[in-house]
């Protein structure tokens, strides 16, 4: 059953059977989608036709290949753009979170550290139309009270990074305050003991001793925000990102040009994971 | 105890104005997101799922939007069925991904561990929508699977396997089983061979060690990866309406037909709190009858 034990020829062979399968699973659509993005045809599916790269650089008219698609390149920025802002805002808070949480005394701690989980259990379905719904009723009171239309309070391009913002925080306390809970405090001390000021202390021990844990998170981040889809269905005004241009694209019909995206979002999210795992190695490996 | 610098009595017990200002500045970004993002948006949900417009324009209270759900059938029913489907996946789900789980931890030999982790974390770090459409490329009247099918000799016509509760199904057990494979990989990898060996070696068979030792064993990551994957299936909008079709009737679908297609977000509140309701309560009772914490299911 386990691998000190030994073990019968069938159980060995079937449960082979069901990983490899498992991983067939996996990895199937993936393959697919990509396959079909150099079908030299009109509709990604087989017979196979040939090899092309018109889905990618095509110009012609019936055949505008992704790099030439002025909407996708469009959404792939936006993407970018709120990925930065939401990693950024969520690295900065989880930071100072972490603090809260780790170094902190106040009272009500227990119940503002639950309050910071409940993110994570919200479905973002009803984050984003609780958010896009506040956001609404304070516009009317800002347009009704003060008689000023803000026009950052509908939605759009800063509402969906307040969205994203909102659970991607969360992720960013968490790894953030696992780091921070193995910091030897007697540093702090130390330091302290030497006239540092706190603030010293913060950003000459503390913080290069979290990079690590600062660099992962913005990583993780960035990438939940890109590929976030429920919470910012609901938040996107005129600029969709990039998972949202796709999905009505796809609703619309699907075409290869779709599957060419799928392609670029494989190999970019693929390379970013290369990133990752080389951040994440220990030194000296 | 040697001499204090000053600036040391403000150590990590004791209080002092300095202190409070630290303090100050760590909570007010906590404060400022956490009201404002979550608690001031749900309270403002809750109101607004409360409140109708009349004929006239008249805005009052009223419980007319809840009362609306348990009138219209479509409405109930699609509820329910969103649940059942949700718990259903997530028993599926766990089912296919036990096996990998105990397979990483005690099968396979550990230099082949690290690959295999990244080759699952890499299909599921592709996004969402790629992944289900990847789904619809093999499903189609015209997708791949038809085509060998077709080809091999199996069936004659092709048949539409997309759009119908199957098809969502196999979504959503694609879309979050990393969720269910990490905690009970992590627990099951705590275990010590010895006790299975020691099971083995006082005659117990497979289906014994299975059932006394190592599931007893793996429930609190069972019990995490079922509630974060019920959660996510609960929540989803997107494979149910990708996979399913127009007949997909997920309940999130009726939240947006409220809230983005009909603009009466009144009726559309309602629902999201109902579904919000929903989702707590399963979330709690798994915690309370697996005896687990909140905290501790998120960490894992």
């Amino acid at each position: 059953m386990i691998r000190t034990l030994p073990r019968s020829r069938g159980y060995n062979w079937l449960y082979g059977a069901y990983i490899t399968a498992f991983y067939f699973y996996l990895f199937a659509p993936l393959v697919v989608v990509m396959m079909m993005a150099f079908n030299d045809s009109q509709f990604p599916s087989l017979p196979w036709q040939g090899f092309t790269l018109d889905w990618f650089i095509g110009q012609e008219s019936q055949r505008v290949g992704f790099f030439h698609s002025s909407s996708l390149i469009g959404s792939l920025v936006t993407s970018v753009q709120i990925g930065f802002l939401v990693s950024t805002l969520s690295v900065l808070t989880g930071t100072m979170c972490a603090f809260l949480f780790e170094q902190e005394q106040f009272r009500f701690k227990p119940l503002l550290y639950s309050l910071m989980l409940v993110p994570l259990v919200i479905p973002g379905v009803i984050l984003g139309i609780s958010i896009l719904s506040f956001s609404n009723t304070l516009g009317l009171f800002f347009e009704n009270t003060l008689g000023v239309d803000i026009g950052l309070l509908g939605p759009g391009f800063w509402l969906v990074v307040l969205g994203q913002f909102s659970f991607i925080a969360t992720l960013s306390t968490l790894i953030v305050s696992a780091s921070l809970k193995k910091f030897d405090r007697t540093l702090e001390d130390a330091a302290l003991n030497l006239g540092a000021t706190r603030f010293e202390v913060i950003t000459l021990i503390t913080l290069p001793y979290l990079r690590p844990a600062l660099v992962s998170s913005g990583v993780i981040s960035f990438l939940m925000s890109f590929e976030n889809f429920n919470t910012t269905l609901f938040l996107v005004g005129s600029e969709p990102t990039f998972p949202i241009m796709l999905y009505q694209e796809v609703r619309d019909g699907i075409s290869p040009v779709i599957n060419a995206s799928s392609v670029v979002l494989i190999m970019g999210t693929a390379l970013f994971a290369l990133v990752v795992l080389m951040l994440s190695r220990p030194k000296g490996e | 105890m040697n001499a204090i610098h000053p600036n040391a009595v403000s150590s990590h017990d004791s209080g002092g104005a300095y202190r409070t200002i630290g303090l100050f500045i760590f909570l007010t970004p906590a404060l400022l997101w956490l009201v404002l993002l979550i608690v001031l948006p749900h309270l403002d949900l809750l109101i607004m799922s409360f409140r109708t417009e009349d004929a006239a324009g008249v805005r009052d209270w009223s419980l007319n939007n809840y009362l609306k759900f348990f009138q219209e059938p479509i409405y109930w029913v699609t509820f329910a069925r969103t649940a059942l489907y949700s718990v259903t996946s997530t028993l599926l789900t766990l089912a296919v991904a036990f096996p990998v789980a105990f397979y990483l931890a005690k099968v396979v030999r550990p230099r082949f561990k690290g690959s295999l982790f990244v080759l699952m974390m890499l299909s599921f770090w592709v996004s969402e929508l790629v992944r289900t459409y990847g789904w619809m490329m093999l499903l189609r009247e015209s997708g791949i699977i038809n085509h060998l099918l077709i080809s091999l000799g199996v069936i004659e016509q092709r048949v539409e396997m997309l759009y119908n509760d199957t098809a969502i199904m196999v979504g959503l057990i694609y879309g979050f089983i990393l969720f269910m494979v990490v905690p009970i990989y992590s627990v099951l990898d705590s275990l010590d061979d010895s006790y299975i060996e020691a099971a083995y070696d006082l005659g117990a068979n497979h289906w014994a060690v299975l059932r006394r030792i190592v599931i007893p064993y793996a429930m609190p990551g069972i019990a995490s990866g079922c509630i974060i994957v019920f959660m996510l299936n609960l929540g989803n909008y997107l494979i149910p309406t990708l996979l399913g079709g127009k007949n997909s009737l997920w309940f999130t679908e009726q939240i947006y037909n409220q809230f983005i297609r009909r603009l009466n977000w009144e009726q559309g509140s309602a629902f999201g709190f109902l579904l919000l309701v929903l989702s707590s309560l399963i979330v709690w009772a798994g915690l309370k009858l697996t005896g687990q914490e909140l905290k501790k299911v998120i960490q894992q």
